[in-house]
Formats: structure tokens, sequence, C-alpha cells
């Protein structure tokens, strides 16, 4: 099974929520109601209604509605603005990218609380062991009971060493020594969790900078990496999540959880559009392969259930 | 940042002013606004056109159409009808002598595991003997997590065991309980996705054998669209008795709570307002209602407010009038807003205080600390005649404060600035009440 398969099979409950069974080549479904479904997907009022407006754009053109809704729901997807430009003349980007490369050595998640970070870090681990590379994790959540317990139990069943703390440990020191001993030992990558936080807390904000500040005290120019871990349930409180932490620590990438269900993470397109933040994986199942590479042509033809792209 | 309804709804009808009458299209144009905002809020898109066709309807048949201030009657509309469909006023899980079971159930990630301790915490200071269930076998250390809470606040846990049938668990507790007595208790159960048939079943199985007396689903404030799929499933298959809203402290509007509410026509008991372990509050519709229509919570202001009230410690800080507003003055303001929580806080629940502060703006909290430090190093002279401060007195206020000249030299001129708008402020005050309505 290709992972495009599994990409698929693992959006068909999110797709069929979304725009209902059938979808033929003749697919076709009315504008008012593609908007609501849009809206339903939380992808936000004012989003749907740009999409909806694209779309109908490209389709009075004589696109078929399928791909005029695939091209204006691409547009929203693409982070870079080049990029999005060159789409639009007709480049073909849709080059699946089969491995997800940290920038470092050093991966720092953040997230707002039961997002399902642990889970995602767990899911990242065997996602790079499998491809070859050594890993450590930091299991920097001291706040909340057990929560580095739960990282643990993730480390010891992927057989990834784990650096802990004491609960209610400072967070930062337990960073530093995971970064530290990734240092000294060579190890590929770390991955630092960090406990669940809500966006709007001070103090709590000012905690993950240091976080941050203490790991490049250990290790030099990293973390390379912050990735912000979100639930596919999340409103439209999303967006003001990722501007948050992307005003703190400065966002690399986006991990969407729990897809599997019936969201659909619609607030991605607001996160892409205005924050111009990358998505990096997608979590469409509880299983630890069901964490897939994201790539906004793939995700998109998935959704609308099209073929593949040939590479 | 959000646009308040209010807002939005002022901009509809400033078009329209001074053509003397509304016709039924200009409020329909209305409502369009208000369906909007509600979405935006995260309520569900089917609720959302019910309920703005039911405010319709009574915004039609009503009199707000030649009324002076149709914005405000509409705004007074929603809310009303908003605080109705949220539950009127506030209500709590019915609690009988003994054998009381409440059953905790939603997605992963919903807060079920925090909620069990504080509900536990809450009830065990009411005099109640709780026993707390921990029977999340799915997530690792989850048992740990609640043991580790329930050591924190001294309630004991009794935890399933790996793959035990949800029939063994029953018996297993029924005989723990005949031994040791408690008249609460709290099952903490796995979160699992509403279509997960083979886990919703054995939640069903779970809740036929432990009989529960509420079945309580907890929903992440920050829950979009999803709310009304979420709480219908677990609804339909468990039977909901009532609803917990959990992280209702960050700044998502809430809309879950009115889709979650209308789906299930069951009260919502509980708001998780932070992530300590007292930090769940008896739930208020009408503040809710005013936060999803980004009307502020003046409520709880006033509340807060008023638990203050009879411990001012020095009467120095009564204003005498508005002009001298001296230093010491905004020393006593500023410790009194303090005590009220953070004041980031405290400046969300001001109505409109979105507009005048920007988005994202952020106050430093130890800003205010600095300013206290500053303050508290001039002498009472000093402090009422701020004029008398020269290079000399302010290089040793910097010193005794640690702080730098620059911040005493920032802080005397935002107290002059200050100062200045009391005054206008003072002028003004005659006109009172020149606006009626719901906006401050």
């Amino acid at each position: 099974m290709s992972w495009f398969d599994r990409l698929r099979d693992g959006l068909n409950r999110t797709r069929a929520a979304t725009f209902g069974g059938g979808r033929g080549a003749a697919w076709e479904m009315d504008w008012e109601d593609l908007e609501f479904a849009l809206i339903g997907a939380d992808v936000g009022a004012k989003l749907a209604a740009t999409v909806v407006a694209e779309a109908k754009e490209e389709r009075q053109r004589g696109t078929p509605f399928r791909e005029a809704l695939e091209k204006a729901l691409l547009d929203q997807l693409e982070p870079d603005r080049m990029r999005q430009k060159l789409r639009r003349v007709g480049f073909n980007l849709d080059v699946s990218r089969n491995v997800i490369e940290p920038a470092g050595h050093v991966v720092m998640v953040v997230g707002v609380n039961g997002v399902g970070k642990t889970t995602t870090i767990a899911k990242l681990g065997h996602y790079y062991l499998e491809h070859g590379k050594s890993v450590m994790f930091a299991a920097g959540d001291t706040f909340r009971a057990a929560g580095s317990a739960q990282l643990a139990v993730w480390g010891e069943r992927l057989g990834i060493p784990t650096v802990t703390g004491e609960s209610g440990a400072d967070p930062g020191a337990v960073a530093f020594d995971g970064a530290s001993q990734r240092k000294a030992r060579g190890t590929d990558l770390l991955i630092v969790d960090t406990a669940g936080r809500l966006h709007t807390k001070h103090n709590l904000m000012e905690e993950l900078k240091k976080v941050k500040r203490v790991i490049a005290k250990a290790d030099e120019r990293e973390p390379r990496d912050v990735w912000l871990v979100l639930d596919a349930v999340t409103g439209q409180n999303g967006l003001e999540q990722a501007r948050k932490f992307h005003e703190a620590v400065t966002l690399t990438g986006v991990v969407v959880t729990k897809l599997d269900g019936t969201a659909k993470g619609g607030i991605l397109l607001p996160i892409t559009r205005e924050l111009g933040i990358p998505i990096k994986f997608i979590g469409v199942g509880e299983g630890k392969d069901d964490l897939q590479p994201y790539d906004a042509a793939a995700f998109v033809r998935a959704l609308l259930d099209m073929p593949p792209v040939a590479a | 940042m959000f646009q308040s309804l209010g807002d939005r709804l002022q901009s509809v009808f400033d078009g329209l002013r001074g053509r003397g009458r509304l016709t039924e299209a200009d409020v329909k144009a209305a409502l369009r606004e208000v369906r909007v905002a509600l979405l935006e809020a995260d309520v569900n898109l089917e609720v959302a056109r019910e309920f703005t066709n039911r405010v319709q309807e009574k915004a039609i048949g009503s009199d707000v159409l030649m009324s002076l201030q149709p914005d405000q009657r509409v705004i007074a509309i929603v809310h009303d009808e908003l605080k109705e469909v949220l539950g009127g006023k506030s209500v709590l899980p019915t609690l009988k002598s003994e054998g009381n079971v409440w059953l905790l159930m939603g997605l992963q990630g919903a807060g079920k595991t925090t909620t069990a301790g504080k509900l536990a915490y809450r009830y065990k200071a009411q005099g109640r003997r709780v026993l707390l269930v921990a029977a999340d076998t799915q997530r690792p250390a989850a048992r740990d997590q609640l043991r580790v809470l329930g050591e924190q606040i001294g309630v004991p846990v009794f935890e399933v065991r790996d793959g035990e049938a949800p029939a063994s668990s029953a018996a297993r507790l029924k005989d723990h309980l005949r031994k040791d007595f408690r008249d609460l208790v709290i099952v903490d159960t796995a979160g699992r996705l509403q279509i997960d048939d083979a886990l919703m079943d054995e939640l069903a199985d779970l809740s036929e054998r432990v009989e529960p007396s509420e079945r309580i689903l907890v929903v992440d404030a920050m829950t979009g669209q999803q709310s009304l799929p979420v709480a219908t499933a677990f609804d339909q298959r468990i039977g909901v008795t009532g609803l917990i809203m959990s992280k209702l402290d960050g700044d998502a509007r809430g809309g879950a709570a009115l889709s979650a509410k209308h789906v299930t026509g069951k009260p919502i008991y509980f708001a998780g307002m932070s992530e300590k372990i007292d930090g769940l509050e008896p739930f208020h519709p009408d503040r809710v209602a005013g936060r999803i229509l980004g009307m502020g919570d003046v409520l709880t202001l006033i509340e807060k407010a008023k638990a203050l009230e009879g411990d001012d410690e020095d009467d120095d800080g009564q204003m005498r009038n508005l002009g001298d507003f001296s230093l010491q003055d905004m020393l006593t303001q500023m410790r009194r807003i303090k005590q009220m929580g953070s004041f980031t806080d405290v400046l969300k629940l001001i109505p409109g205080a979105g507009k005048i502060v920007p988005a994202g703006t952020n106050i430093d909290e130890r800003e205010i600390g600095r300013v206290e430090a500053i303050i508290s190093s001039m002498t009472e002279a000093e402090r009422h005649t701020p004029r008398i401060l020269n290079a000399a007195r302010r290089k040793r206020i910097a010193r005794g404060s640690g702080t730098t000249v620059q911040d005493v030299n920032r802080l005397i001129n935002n107290y002059e600035e200050m100062r200045k708008l009391m005054k206008r402020m003072g002028k003004r005050a005659p006109r009172r009440g020149a606006r009626p309505g719901l906006r401050g």
C-alpha cells in the first residue's frame, strides 16, 4: 500500500463528511453548498468565500469542477508566495516529498493542551528511526502529572533513549540536558517535548522562549526546528494559537493530529495563508505509522479523491 | 482579531441611518452578520442557521424596526436568545446523599483527566468522600497522571487493569466500594473518536455496568465545527446528562458550547478556567453569550471587584476628585487591579477593550511589578507632588527600586498622561448615560 493510498484511506471519512458521497468525473456541487461545506470544515467564513470565488472563476474558464476546486484549495495551501505565483502561471510543483528532513539536529515541539504532542513525538521518533536516523527524546513536560512518564513509556517501546526530569522540575533544565547529551553522543535527532500551554498565558509563553534559549546554550544554532502540534478538531481559534506561538518561538512547521475522525482540519488554510508556516506532517490514525509527511497537492487530491500526480 | 458582533452590526445599521425606519430586508442583512459572527466563534453551521432564523422571527415580530436604536435592540435580542439557548442560568450536577457515580467522556485531549481531578478536589472540599476511577487504559501513563493528581489532593484512585473487560472492572469497583464507602465516584474514561464503533461500544458497556448517575461529556472550548457530530454521537450512544467546557481560559470564543448544548439539550455544568486544580467554575450562560458575541464579560469583572470590596487597606487611595490623581493613587489602583487576577485577563473582560488595545497586546506583568517598586521607593511627598522629582531624587529612586533613571522617567511621563486623561474625564463626567445599551 503506497503512502498515498494510506493517506487517501485515512482521509476517507473526512472526505465523505465534507463533500458528501459519490464523486464521478462529472461531480459538481452547488456553490453555496460548497461554501457551507468549507465552513463546516473549519476553513472559516472569510476564506471559504475566497476559495469559492476563485473556484468559480476557474470553472467559468471551462475547467472541470473538481480541478477548479483543487486549484483554488491548493492556492490557499501554498505557504510560499513565489511557489504560489509559479503555480498560477502553470508550473507543476506537485512532486511528492517522501521524507521530511529536519533542518538541524533538534526539533522542539509545542502546542496547547491536549492536542497530542507527546503521541506525535512518539510517532515522529518512529518515523525518523525508520528513515535510518538515531533519535533521542527530551521529556520537557514536567508540569502535567506523569507527563514525562508518558513519553518515557513510548521511548521504551520504541527503543529511543529519553531524558527525563523530576515532576515540577524546570523544563529548561531537561531540554538543556537533552541537547548537551545529544551533542556529546552525536545522535542525529533530538525531539524536545514541552508542556501543553494556552497561547494566552503570558508567563508560560515566556517559559517556552526560555526553553528555546537554553537549548541554544547547550547546542549552538539549535533548535533549528520548532513545530506546532494542532488538533484537527480545532476551530477558528487555531489561527490565533499559531500566531501566538509563532510570535513567541518562531515556528518552522505545523503538525496536524487526529485527522482520522470526521474533522477536516480546515483551519490549516488560514494558517498557511496568513502566517506562511508550512505543514510538515498530518496524523491520520492512531497507529505509529499513521503520521504522514504532508504535501499540499497530495493532500488536496486525496481529499478530492483524485489519482496522485505522477512524479 | 475578531471583530465584535456589536461593531459588525453597527456598521450595517450605520449605512441605514437617516432613512427613518428599517425594513425587514435590513434586519435580514443584519442577521447575516450575526450568522457570520457565530460561525467565526465556532458555532456549528446548522446551529447558527437555526438560531438566526429564530432571532429573525422575534426581531421582525417585535417593535425593533420602530425603535430608535435598532442595532442595540437586535444585539439585545441575540444576546438574550443566546443566553436562553445556553441554558438560562447556571446548573450544577445532581448530587444525592450517596451512590453518585459520574462518568466523564469525550474526545482525546478534551481534558477529561484534568477535569476529573478538579471535580474530585471541588467536591472533597465540600465534604464528600470521593473516589477517582482511572479507566483510561489507552494512553500510556494516563492512570499514572490520575494517581499523581489523586495523591496531590488526597483522593484515592481505583485503577482499571490493562485489557480488563468493563464487566470485570465494574464488579471489582462494586467490591471495592463495599469495603471503602464513597458517596461520589468519578470515572475517567479513555478519549475516543465518536466514529470509533469498537471503543464507543466499550464505553456503552462500561456505562451500563457502572450505572452512572451523571454521564458528562467534556468538550474542549477550542473545538470547531466538529462539536456537533461529536456531541450528537455521544448523546445517541451513551446518553449525555450534562456537559463541561474545558480550556475556556484561552481566547477561544467557545461557540462549541452552544452547539453541544443545542444538540444534547443538557445543561453545561462547569467551565475549566485554569490549569490549576481549583480552576473549575460553574458555567454562566449569560457570560459566555457575551463572549461569543465579543462583548466582554462585565459580570465576571464585577464579581472579581466585589470579592475585593471591603479590604481597602488604605484610604489614601480614595480619590478625592478626578483632577488630583497622585502617584499614590496610581499605585493603589494598580494593586487593586492586580488582586483581581492577571492584568491581561482583567483587560479581556472589559467590553470594548478589544478595540482600544491592539490585537495581540500582552501586558508584561513584570512591568507592573517594576512600577510598584519605583513608586514604593519614593517618599510620601514625592508621591503626592511629583513636581519635586529632580535628577538627584530620580537617581536615588532608580537605585532604590533596582531600575534605571529611564524607567523612572517613563513612569512619570505615563503618570502625567494619565493625570491629564483623568482631568478630562472628570470634566466630562456630568454627561452621564448618553447612550444606553449593552456596549460600554
